[in-house]
């Protein structure tokens, strides 16, 4: 089963959370300090994995991956395979690549154009990460599948508030 | 800050988001968070506010509690919210509470019922987000409202509505399994389901099911290996392909069940062996999703009843990880290694130098993947290098969890392989000295048990040596600055009890350094009470032998310091250390005899010495003792009771409180102090009488061993692994039955890979630096040939040191040969359970002329110890595979017997022995060997449940 997903920036500044066990926000907030306490002092070119029993407890392990100023962590128990939750983060990557072309950080806090908000992109990057992960287990694998799920719901929103997932453009943020 | 008001709300929002992201500093995001949090207040409950803007702010509390604030004054309206009719505002709300809420708050009544209507909507989209809501929110005492409609959205026209569905209800079986107890089947069904994602979900509850209750769910093993084989044919639809390979998730999924099901279960294993050798051929090892899959199949594989066969494909892919680049890889063939290992040690062999790269390796985490192997994989003959490397690693960390575990770890590995006392003594002290306080305080006990006992050594002189280079070596560490207090109470016991002993110190010296401990670490009651109670115990040795004892005058001011002190329990012990003083010789020898830590404490729960006066006062008329049983009110009881048994115990659970306290490990262990105290007037007839009759021992041949066996159930090892399994006899023979079955394979697929290694094929591999081939051979060297014979000898010394508190010395080597001989005298079709060398080599072996052979040279563990420190010490790698210890021993211990191949026996006997033995088709012949073991004080324990683990890896 899968305990947490968390999404962080370089600088140790959570991005994303989801915790499929409850868990209180000063505890999250410890958490995901300690993990980036951890991940800050890995060198490159080392295995994406972490032992993290000191920080989750019995039978926890982590697997997180970088992508440029990101840290993308996925926290599970010995019911996964570690390479596999790798591919699965890259799927959930992927994903969001397709959503949001080009996943770095300005893209997942800062892309929205003028008829999209920031708001609905935290919104549908849970709406695409409870795609793939539903209570805690691995529900869906295949981006293809993911994005179709989520486009279902996107018209909805479409129709009802004129707003389109694919944003027309993030330049507009970035060249400042 | 971005609460200018504009009239663009997300405007406001976007301005607000960017500073946060802008947020040079911690206290700078905070800053804006609260200032956030003031705003959302004062807005959000502002009267009718327009929907789109409720769901703004109800996300931007969402990243207010991100980030770490609370949100919690806004939960109410994430919750009203989801009352919405509105698709895209009722998945806000949701959403929001999903993260907010936990199953148990109490705004969730406020929901139930929006969920339960959801969940009966026609579109399958408000369907859907109502089960994610359901997965995350309800508890044990929501799930009956819940669960009919759940249930009937398993059949439900959409498939991700399925999905949904059979995720929610195992979500349930989380939370409650007997809530959903009666639905299981429907997993069932539904892993029929025509699509294949609603197949792959199933999964999901399937693997938890069976790994509850793996017999309830064989008659599933046709059915996962015909799926598993339909994936790997590319059966199903094209969109299911990850990187080119088909359903990867759900091959994964499926070998993890299969490993399950085929556990122990040889028909169920040669069921999967087909698929399985498929997956592994078929399998594309360039992705990374194609190496989870072989990893997979891996652990299948050493899972599942042993397949030579596959165990060679999994030894491939072992090999292909562990030479590739990427530490991906390598940690998976570490982590891949370790669970082979079990069924094929050899294998580890043929990977030596690059288990030592990924020891070497910067990469934390394989680096400890890798201790963890060699955890695994640590025998007599490279324990040294093995620990020493774990302790050097553990000094270097600051992450206290795991600096906790791997000095447990070192502590476990030098209790059970130690060659040496020496070296055990310095480990230990390493150790406590690095990690200290983090050590487990049972194992400083198990230090000074040692110290005090000894290591089975034959004689007087090797225990005296062993306690004089232990006080050496602590009056040299007392030196440094801020030792642990774990640590301090053992030097101050050992200092205590042994500083004088040898002579070489003076008692003043030692004193003068207990007081410096009491001065330096004058926080800690606990050591001062060590270093008082030690300062009493040299000064009363110094007494007993008709010294004059002189108080230093720091040790008086300590005293007086003492005796003023707000604890009492330092009080009591400084006035006791006074009274001590003051008494002669003769009253000092009495109380505090000298080395008399091992001695058995008699304790006479009669109170014996009190009849005298007992007689007395009756004479004088007092009331006799009427024993509890047999007071007014209960007498009814005692007689009830010889009526039926059962019911009496039921009863006598309300007179536990008068019971004497349970017996303690001490007083159970040498069943001559239970014997001793033949009046146990008031539990006794509590207990079932039967299971209390314990005989006395050293009397009774035939019920011996059995006996004596299970009264070591339970008690505490005080010498080896703290993994101290009861074991039965009855528990033994299903035991023996799987080491059956595994090591009979083992030996097949022995026999394959040593032909494979032979020298040559290490010669590519010539050009590697000689450290770490000398790390290699220490590490790897004496193969499994040698395997844990030394250990087997410790084994069964720390066995029998349990029933005999003290007395040690020649029971070892003795039950070590006696031993085997019975195993030797085994029919040929036992012994094939070991090595197929032994069978061959036994008709040549005298066994009692190899049994007088071990008499004669009584030293056999440390005998043996040599041996394998020689091997360690040798730096050459070839020598090293041929067999050295086998050959010293050869020369050192048996003389008589020439042959080299029977220089094998006694080891690989040893270990397989205890089953044989217990086994005993030859009574006679063990009935003869206990009465002689017992001649010699010793109770034989032939059963030591870690020998199996050993045999089973």
């Amino acid at each position: 089963m899968i305990k947490a997903v968390m999404v962080m920036n370089t600088q140790g500044k959570p991005r994303l959370a989801k915790f499929y066990e409850y868990l209180p926000v000063e505890k999250q907030q410890e958490l995901i300090r300690r993990v980036f306490a951890v991940l800050c002092g890995r060198a490159e070119n080392v295995s994406n994995f972490i032992e993290a029993e000191s920080i989750f407890g019995p039978d926890s392990r982590l697997v997180y991956k970088h992508f440029a100023t990101l840290y993308f962590v996925f926290v599970f128990d010995s019911s996964e395979n570690e390479l596999a939750v790798l591919d699965l983060i890259q799927v959930f990557v992927e994903t969001l690549d397709k959503c949001f072309k080009n996943v770095c950080e300005l893209d997942i806090v800062f892309n929205y154009s003028k008829e999209m908000t920031l708001l609905e992109n935290i919104f549908w990057i849970h709406t695409i990460l409870d795609e793939i992960i539903f209570g805690g287990q691995v529900l869906e694998t295949s981006s293809a599948e993911v994005m179709k799920a989520v486009e279902e719901i996107s018209k909805l929103e479409a129709a009802s508030n004129a707003i389109t997932l694919i944003p027309k453009s993030a330049s507009g943020w970035r060249s400042r | 800050m971005g609460s200018q008001g504009g009239f663009y709300q997300s405007k406001e929002f976007l301005d607000l988001v960017k500073s946060i992201g802008e947020a040079r500093s911690k206290a700078e995001e905070d800053r804006i968070v609260l200032s956030e949090i003031e705003t959302l207040k004062r807005r959000i409950s502002e009267p009718d506010i327009p929907k789109r803007k409720m769901k703004e702010y109800i996300i931007r509390l969402v990243y207010v509690e991100m980030l770490g604030h609370d949100a919690s004054f806004g939960y109410i309206h994430a919750v009203k919210m989801t009352h919405d009719d509105s698709l895209l505002v009722k998945r806000t709300g949701y959403l929001a509470v999903t993260l907010f809420l936990n199953e148990d708050h109490d705004l969730i009544i406020l929901i139930v019922n929006t969920i339960q209507k959801d969940l009966k909507s026609d579109n399958y989209l408000v369907v859907c987000a109502a089960l994610n809501v359901v997965c995350k929110l309800i508890n044990e005492e929501t799930i009956p409202a819940m669960l009919p409609q759940v249930v009937e959205l398993l059949v439900h026209p959409k498939e991700a509505v399925r999905k949904k569905a059979i995720m929610a209800l195992h979500r349930f079986y989380h939370k409650s399994p007997s809530s959903v107890s009666h639905l299981v089947s429907n997993f069932r069904k539904r892993l029929c389901d025509n699509d294949p994602g609603v197949m792959g979900a199933t999964l999901c509850p399937l693997f938890d099911l069976i790994t509850k209750d793996v017999n309830s769910y064989k008659d599933l093993v046709i059915s996962f290996v015909s799926i598993l084989k339909q994936v790997a044919e590319r059966r199903l639809p094209k969109a299911y392909d990850y990187h080119q390979m088909p359903a990867p998730f759900i091959q994964i999924k499926l070998l993890k069940i299969l490993a399950l099901l085929g556990s122990g279960d040889k028909q169920a294993s040669e069921d999967m062996y087909t698929v399985v050798g498929d997956i592994f051929r078929k399998c594309d090892s360039s992705s990374n999703i194609g190496n989870a899959v072989l990893y997979e199949c891996i652990c299948c594989v050493s899972s599942i009843y042993p397949n030579p066969k596959l165990l060679e494909s999994a030894a491939d892919v072992i090999s292909r990880f562990l030479k590739s680049d990427s530490h991906n890889l390598k940690y998976m063939g570490i982590d891949a290694l370790s669970r082979l290992i079990k069924i094929s040690p050899e294998i580890a062999e043929q990977h030596q130098l690059a288990v030592i790269d990924c020891l070497e390796d910067p990469d934390d985490t394989l680096k400890r993947k890798t201790f963890e192997l060699l955890y695994k994989m640590t025998k007599s003959t490279n324990v040294e290098v093995i620990v020493d490397r774990m302790i050097d690693y553990m000094i270097r960390i600051n992450d206290n969890h795991y600096k906790t575990e791997i000095a447990s770890r070192c502590v476990e590995l030098a209790e059970q392989f130690a060659p040496s006392n020496q070296w055990f003594i310095q480990t230990m002290n390493k150790v406590f000295e690095h990690a200290g306080d983090l050590v487990n305080i049972k194992v400083a006990h198990n230090l000074m048990r040692l110290i005090a006992e000894g290591f089975g050594e034959d004689d007087d002189t090797a225990d005296s040596q062993l306690r004089s280079s232990a006080v050496e070596s602590y009056l040299r560490i007392l030196g440094e600055p801020k030792l642990p207090s774990v640590f301090l109470r053992v030097i101050c016991w050992v200092l205590g009890e042994y500083g004088t002993a040898d002579g070489k110190f003076s008692a003043s010296y030692i004193t003068g350094k207990l007081c410096d401990v009491a001065e330096a670490y004058s926080n800690d009651e606990t050591v001062k009470a060590y270093a008082v109670t030690a300062l009493m115990k040299i000064y009363a040795f110094e007494i007993a032998s008709g010294k004059k004892v002189d108080m230093l005058p720091e040790c008086q001011t300590l005293m007086e310091e003492l005796l003023a002190s707000h604890s009492t329990d330092l009080q009591q012990r400084a006035y006791e250390l006074q009274v001590v003083i003051g008494l002669d010789a003769h009253a000092v020898d009495c109380i505090m005899p000298s080395d008399a830590s091992c001695e058995d404490i008699e304790v006479d729960k009669g109170l014996s010495f009190l009849d005298g006066y007992i007689q007395e006062s009756i004479e004088k008329g007092a009331q006799p003792y009427i024993p509890e049983s047999e007071r007014s009110g209960i007498l009814n009881i005692s007689n009830f009771r010889n009526q039926d048994h059962n019911e009496a115990s039921s009863h006598s659970l309300r007179f536990e409180a008068y019971e004497l306290p349970k017996p303690t490990m001490q007083s159970r262990i040498p069943p001559a102090s239970l014997a001793s105290t033949e009046l146990v007037p008031v539990p006794e007839p509590m207990y079932p009488r039967e299971s209390y009759q314990t005989p006395v021992p050293s009397v009774s041949l035939d019920a011996g061993s059995s006996e004596l066996k299970l009264r070591l159930d339970g008690v505490q090892k005080k010498w080896g692994r703290p993994t101290y399994s009861p074991a039965t006899s009855t528990s033994n023979s299903t035991l023996q039955k799987t080491v059956n079955g595994i090591t009979q394979v083992d030996g097949a697929s022995t026999s394959n890979s040593r032909t494979r290694e032979t020298y040559d094929s290490r010669k590519p591999q010539i050009e590697i630096s000689p450290e770490k081939q000398k790390l290699a051979a220490s590490l790897f060297g004496g193969s499994s040939k040698t395997e844990k014979r030394p250990a087997a000898v410790h084994k069964i010394s720390k066995a029998s040191s349990h029933v005999m508190e003290k007395s040690h010395v020649p029971k070892y080597s003795m039950e070590v040969a006696s031993e085997k001989t019975a195993s030797v005298q085994q029919p040929p079709d036992l012994l094939d359970l070991g090595e197929p060398t032994v069978t061959s080599t036994s008709p040549l072996v005298d066994p009692f002329k190899q049994l007088e052979g071990l008499l004669d040279t009584t030293q056999v563990a440390s005998a043996v110890n040599h041996g394998s420190i020689a091997a360690i010490e040798s730096p050459d790698m070839m020598t090293l595979y041929a067999d050295t210890p086998a050959a010293i021993r050869n020369s050192d211990l048996l003389s008589g017997l020439s042959n080299p191949s029977i220089i094998n026996m006694p080891g690989d006997t040893t270990t397989t022995q205890p089953m044989q033995s217990s086994k005993g088709p030859n009574l006679k012949d063990s009935l003869e060997r206990d009465a002689l073991v017992r001649q010699m004080g010793v109770t034989p324990s032939s059963q030591n449940p870690n020998l199996f683990k050993d045999l089973l890896g």
